[in-house]
């Protein structure tokens, strides 16, 4: 593996008068209830140890109060740790001054946010030149790149219009367009689609894929809705509590839970729809009998489900890059579907 | 015999109370308990023990009015030095009153109503409120009260401006410290309660009631108070997500403050604009008192000759000035407002 675009080390954040007393005994091992009562102070974050890789989308996931937000506001140095260090590009961001640090987040690092967070007095084009004007550029110089960023999220000619004219999913687009004008390589998503209806959401989260492919940059996106973070995550990092409960590839956390809190957590997604054959399917090159139905490795088990037709026999053989890596019968497409700890075997 | 001689007695300093008895001037009060007999006073009036009490125990104890005195005679002291900062420093503002004063009466009235409504109209872009303006201004210059609204309006527009020059900045870095929050909303609380008589004492004692920038300091401290809060408030107000916002891109404070806080503030500083141009013109007439000129004086004229006739009609014109006053800032207020809703 490569060496990570973000990596964060021994991270720790505790809100409270006297953080440095509060960190040896988190350090120690206390955790965050015992922390605030007997020492009165919040555990933020404890130990928190990822690494982001270039172009992948991470996704962190948590309830609220589970420290995702202080976390993703460490990245850019929004919020200051109490101990621990976030290495961006080799560089340990801690030791940055300001004036280091403002180069940072105009050239390294954008973010979107989760109630938008666009200036209510400038208009939409101003809003996404935002990066640039803090550059200095003025309008004839800016217009043409915020202008093509406005017509990739799909607000082709809303310029002139103020945010408050704009529906919230369009504000979001707006949001989504300033974040990319800095032509940043890392892209940190605060609950960007949290406000959202749900339709508009799951639109919003197209657009994402969909520019992610186009541009490959590295996604941080938090998230306290499981569906989304399982259609948007290469890597997903569970927090409770300011701690890393597991991480991991998502289809991985999803069969090989490690933590009573995680499987309660996926109890109640839709398997069917977020399992995907190369996940529940026996590796193996050996031939299934005649007749076997060819499906991808990236189909989800509700789309074998379909094409099986609700025969419970039925073997399919899994392909990918035309290469056949395993066999999938119903059998354990069903079994899969219930859970990580199967009834007992049949 | 007093109620306090055992405190003098038992700290033994009863030879330090007899050692002056050279007695401080007598009061009207010590006059009359002399004169009469006192009766032994019941345990119901036992005095408060106050500084006249204790006075009346031990003659070197010092009385109220020696305190006053004292506080008199020490600004008395430091006046002259004090005048000699102050004054120079303030000469400007006199300059500026002086001038606007001599260019709203030099100002003909055909040139000036016209100037005020177009004013007015770029400001509100109301033609209802710029008709009642014009019409304002007509049925005043009817009366032959044009010449002391005038007074009163170059006062306030140069009053209310250098407040809102003073106060928006001090407002902002109130804004940004809390520490200088916290000194300083007391000290807006004393210039809002006190009474707008006393302003008045000290600068009568600092500058010639000839000046004009006696009433000018008098009324720039009563009416430079809301603005500074409103600032204060307004940048405090703004959304923490924007403000996070400019910071992850990368602004300084520099940027922040003028192209993020003061816009996003402007309508609690609007707000604040418009409370400091009222307040001013609640001073200006009070400030009549030490020859602040317009229509304050002919309020006071009412008061003092009893002129009922005349102090009515120039609280009347106050009171139409006010109106005017409000509803222009209002109205921008109302424009600034528009633009910029969530």
């Amino acid at each position: 593996m490569s060496t990570p675009k973000i990596s964060v080390r021994n991270l720790y954040k505790i809100f409270g008068d006297a953080p440095a007393a509060a960190l040896e005994q988190a350090r120690a091992g206390m955790h965050k209830p015992e922390l605030l009562e007997q020492h009165n102070h919040v555990l933020g974050l404890r130990d928190i140890n990822v690494d982001m890789q270039d172009g992948e989308i991470t996704v962190i996931m948590g309830l609220s109060g589970s420290g995702k937000s202080t976390l993703i506001r460490h990245l850019n140095r929004l919020i200051e740790p109490t101990a621990g260090e976030v290495v961006v590009d080799g560089e340990n961001i801690m030791e940055y001054g300001p004036a280091r640090l403002r180069r940072m987040r105009r050239h390294t690092m954008s973010m979107v946010f989760q109630k938008f967070a666009l200036l209510p007095h400038r208009t939409v084009l101003e809003n996404v030149a935002t990066p640039l004007i803090v550059e200095g550029a003025r309008r004839r110089d800016y217009e043409a790149e915020a202008v093509k960023w406005l017509d990739r999220v799909g607000l082709d000619g809303q310029g002139e219009q103020y945010p408050h004219q704009l529906s919230g999913g369009m504000q979001q687009r707006v949001g989504i367009a300033r974040a990319l004008t800095s032509n940043s390589d890392i892209m940190l998503m605060d609950e960007a689609f949290s406000a959202l209806d749900p339709l508009i959401r799951t639109d919003m989260q197209d657009l994402l894929l969909e520019l992610q492919r186009e541009l490959q940059k590295t996604i941080v996106f938090i998230t306290h809705d499981l569906d989304e973070a399982l259609k948007l995550a290469d890597h997903l990092v569970i927090l409770k509590d300011g701690e890393v409960v597991q991480q991991g590839e998502p289809q991985h956390i999803l069969m090989n839970p490690s933590d009573p809190y995680i499987v309660d957590f996926i109890a109640d997604i839709n398997r069917a729809r977020v399992l995907r054959a190369r996940t529940v399917m026996t590796r193996t090159d050996i031939s299934p009998p005649e007749g076997a139905v060819e499906i991808a490795g990236t189909a989800t088990l509700e789309e074998v489900i379909t094409l099986g037709g609700g025969d419970a026999d039925l073997v399919f053989r899994v392909m990918e890059r035309g290469r056949q890596t395993g066999v999938l019968a119903m059998r354990d497409v069903l079994t899969a579907l219930v859970g990580t700890e199967p009834a007992g075997a049949a | 015999m007093a109620t306090y001689d055992w405190i003098f007695d038992t700290l033994g300093l009863r030879d330090w109370c007899d050692g002056s008895d050279a007695a401080a001037p007598m009061s009207m009060a010590d006059l009359m308990s002399r004169t009469g007999s006192a009766p032994d006073a019941s345990v119901w009036e036992t005095p408060f023990p106050s500084m006249d009490a204790l006075n009346d125990a031990c003659a070197s104890f010092p009385q109220s009015r020696d305190l006053t005195r004292g506080l008199e005679r020490g600004f008395l002291d430091i006046k002259d030095s004090l005048s000699v900062v102050l004054d120079p420093l303030t000469q400007p503002l006199s300059w500026a009153l002086e001038g606007a004063l001599w260019l709203f009466q030099a100002t003909p009235w055909f040139v000036m109503i016209p100037v005020l409504a177009l004013i007015v109209a770029l400001v509100s872009r109301s033609a209802r409120l710029t008709g009642f303006i014009l019409l304002a201004f007509g049925g005043l210059a009817f009366i032959n009260y044009y010449d002391y609204a005038m007074q009163t309006l170059a006062i306030i527009a140069v009053c209310a401006l250098i407040a809102v020059i003073l106060g928006v900045p001090i407002g902002i870095a109130m804004s940004r410290s809390d520490r200088l929050e916290r000194v300083m909303i007391p000290v807006l609380d004393m210039l809002q309660t006190l009474p707008p008589f006393v302003y008045l004492i000290p600068l009568i004692f600092l500058f010639s009631v000839t000046e004009p920038k006696l009433y000018g300091i008098a009324v720039i401290l009563y009416a430079i108070v809301p603005v500074v809060r409103l600032t204060n408030l307004g940048i405090r107000l703004v959304d923490p997500e924007v403000i996070e916002a400019a910071d992850a891109f990368g602004m300084t404070d520099r940027q922040k403050l003028f192209g993020v806080q003061i816009p996003l503030a402007l309508p609690n500083i609007m707000a604040g604009v418009n409370q400091t141009i009222m307040m001013s013109l609640a001073m200006v007439v009070i400030a009549s008192m030490v020859s602040a000129p317009g229509l304050g004086v002919l309020v006071l004229r009412g008061i003092r000759n009893l002129e009922l006739g005349v102090g009515l009609i120039a609280g009347l014109g106050i009171v139409l000035l006010a109106v005017i006053l409000d509803r222009s800032t209002k109205a921008a207020l109302a424009r600034v407002n528009a633009a910029q809703k969530q």
